[in-house]
């Protein structure tokens, strides 16, 4: 469905995007993650049309951005960083113009931008300036304004950006309930979003493609211990040690010292083994009460900041 | 094409700005036609002549907003990702400003209407006034759609677009001053020598291709200016 090929975008001697490679499947919700500036904007900018590449090719279903840039943007529904509204319209007037630049049908435009209303749920601001309306409106109407004209592709660039908790809890329901009729490429830097929406998770840094998994699979791969957090109370000294005697686990870190003889350990341990049982087993036998146990799971988030600081290490 | 320039035609009427011109030029062209009631002058040409010293600074404040306040906003993303070419996009908004304009050459009408009707004479030489008035403001907005598109500030715009006209009002004088090739260049957009011909009833091919090929000149040079950004923005 979408397909870029070595895309390079070049400002100067500064590359934005640097030979980035990656495909999208037909109904699919692709994560594309990574920090402010990795090239997220960049990259989604070039595949829509806003800018052209400097090397490498975009294309949506078999159509290159460069040569064939209308049957490109008639198939992409685009939702930029910032919503691209009209201060001075009302919502419906706004939409009636979006679709009549999409040349939407004239006949079910109506119908069309009503149900997108529905949708996104904007109905009831449908008369009011889109200057008046707060933020999360202002993201949905943005959104809104993707879907008209029902697009084989839609291209999300942070569109939870800005919106209180209870609005980025809907809006990822919608967009995983999009994902059954549209192709979705979704950019954010908010970890979670991206592994509770997309199957798959483009992380992109510095502008060059850092891994390319579904958010599982990153996580299998990436994290090579498990690691616990353990609050034991009991001298700090001997419990490391008698830990470090359980097997399978591979460390034991000191973590900080609640109050005199209450000290929170990571240990950390091969991730086939369950260390739990035998810890407690330990303990219990020496007389020192576990008062806290959690496991810490390898987020998304170490994972990221792990390639990030692997590609430092490399360069 | 046609949905960008009915948006920015309402966009003109829905703001203040249309109005304001609107009332400004009404008000200055009062002004103007005094004289013809006063002296009982019929000929209107003169006034059509004076009528374009307005569209100096009339023009600027109709055009600055309409391509730098798309950039501004960021809804030129919208434009330009939207299934519509760019030239399309820059002929609606063209043309959004130009309706505006002939908005204001139709209230202009009135004066010779009250004219012919005190026994005033209808003649060719009206006609070919007011179809040179039509051409040289559209020549204007054609300056004016471009210092637009130059910039994401409206006051740069306005400004540009009004040091431009200036020049190219006074192109002639400059011309005279200085001769030889930048004479040479100065002439070639001299847009007020190609005027005094239809004010004086002379209604000639020529001076019709040169309007309309300095339209066409200035709205792809604002083409090519919105697309060479295109290339050069993040």
């Amino acid at each position: 469905m979408i397909e870029i090929q070595n895309l390079t975008k070049k400002y100067g001697q500064i590359k934005a995007v640097d030979n980035v490679s990656f495909t999208v499947n037909k109904g699919e919700i692709l994560g594309f993650l990574g920090p402010n500036g990795a090239g997220k904007s960049t990259t989604m900018n070039i595949l829509t049309g806003y800018i052209p590449a400097t090397d490498g090719k975009a294309m949506v279903s078999g159509f290159d951005v460069m040569s064939q840039p209308l049957e490109v943007k008639k198939r992409i529904g685009y939702m930029p960083e910032h919503p691209p509204v009209y201060m001075d319209m009302t919502v419906t007037d706004y939409l009636n113009f979006v679709g009549d630049l999409k040349k939407v049908d004239k006949k079910q435009k109506k119908s069309q931008i009503s149900d997108i209303m529905e949708l996104v749920k904007i109905t009831d601001v449908r008369g009011r300036l889109i200057n008046n309306l707060s933020k999360g409106y202002k993201q949905r109407v943005g959104l809104a304004q993707a879907l008209l004209g029902s697009p084989e592709v839609l291209v999300l660039d942070e569109p939870t950006v800005g919106l209180d908790p209870k609005q980025i809890i809907e809006i990822r329901k919608l967009i995983k309930a999009l994902g059954k009729e549209h192709t979705i490429i979704l950019s954010s830097h908010i970890l979670p979003e991206v592994s509770a929406v997309c199957e798959r998770v483009v992380i992109i840094n510095n502008g060059k493609i850092a891994a390319v998994d579904t958010p599982e699979e990153l996580a299998k791969n990436f994290g090579s211990a498990s690691r616990l957090l353990v609050t034991v109370v009991g001298p700090k000294s001997s419990i490391a040690d008698k830990m470090r005697e359980i097997y399978g686990i591979k460390l034991v870190e000191p973590n900080m010292e609640k109050e005199k003889d209450v000290v929170s350990y990571i240990v950390e341990s091969d991730t086939d083994i369950d260390v739990r049982k035998p810890l407690f087993f330990a303990m219990a036998k020496l007389g020192y009460p576990i008062i806290e146990m959690k496991s810490m799971d390898m987020t998304l988030e170490d994972i990221f900041l792990q390639l990030v600081t692997e590609e430092k290490e490399v360069g | 094409m046609l949905a960008i320039y009915l948006k920015e035609v309402k966009s003109y009427f829905y703001s203040p700005i249309a109005y304001v011109m609107i009332g400004l030029f009404i008000v200055l062209t009062s002004i103007f036609f005094v004289p013809n009631l006063t002296y009982r002058s019929g000929d209107f040409n003169g006034n059509l002549s004076s009528m374009s010293y307005i569209l100096i600074f009339l023009v600027p404040i109709l055009t600055m907003r309409i391509i730098a306040e798309d950039r501004k906003n960021g809804t030129d993303v919208l434009l330009i990702t939207s299934p519509v070419k760019l030239t399309n996009i820059v002929l609606g908004k063209y043309f959004a400003a130009f309706t505006v304009f002939m908005v204001i050459v139709v209230i202009s009408l009135i004066y010779p209407v009250v004219l012919i009707a005190f026994g005033g004479q209808f003649t060719a030489k009206l006609v070919g006034g007011y179809l040179g008035y039509i051409l040289l403001g559209g020549a204007f907005i054609s300056v004016g759609v471009f210092a637009s598109s130059i910039t994401e500030n409206q006051i740069i715009a306005a400004i540009v677009s009004f040091v431009g006209l200036l020049i190219m009002w006074i192109a002639d004088g400059i011309a005279g001053l200085i001769g030889g090739l930048t004479a040479k260049v100065l002439g070639w957009f001299s847009l007020l020598s190609r005027y005094e011909d239809f004010s004086n009833g002379i209604l000639g091919i020529g001076p019709i291709i040169y309007y309309l090929s300095f339209i066409s000149l200035f709205l792809f040079i604002t083409a090519m200016m919105i697309e060479k950004r295109r290339w050069s923005q993040g």
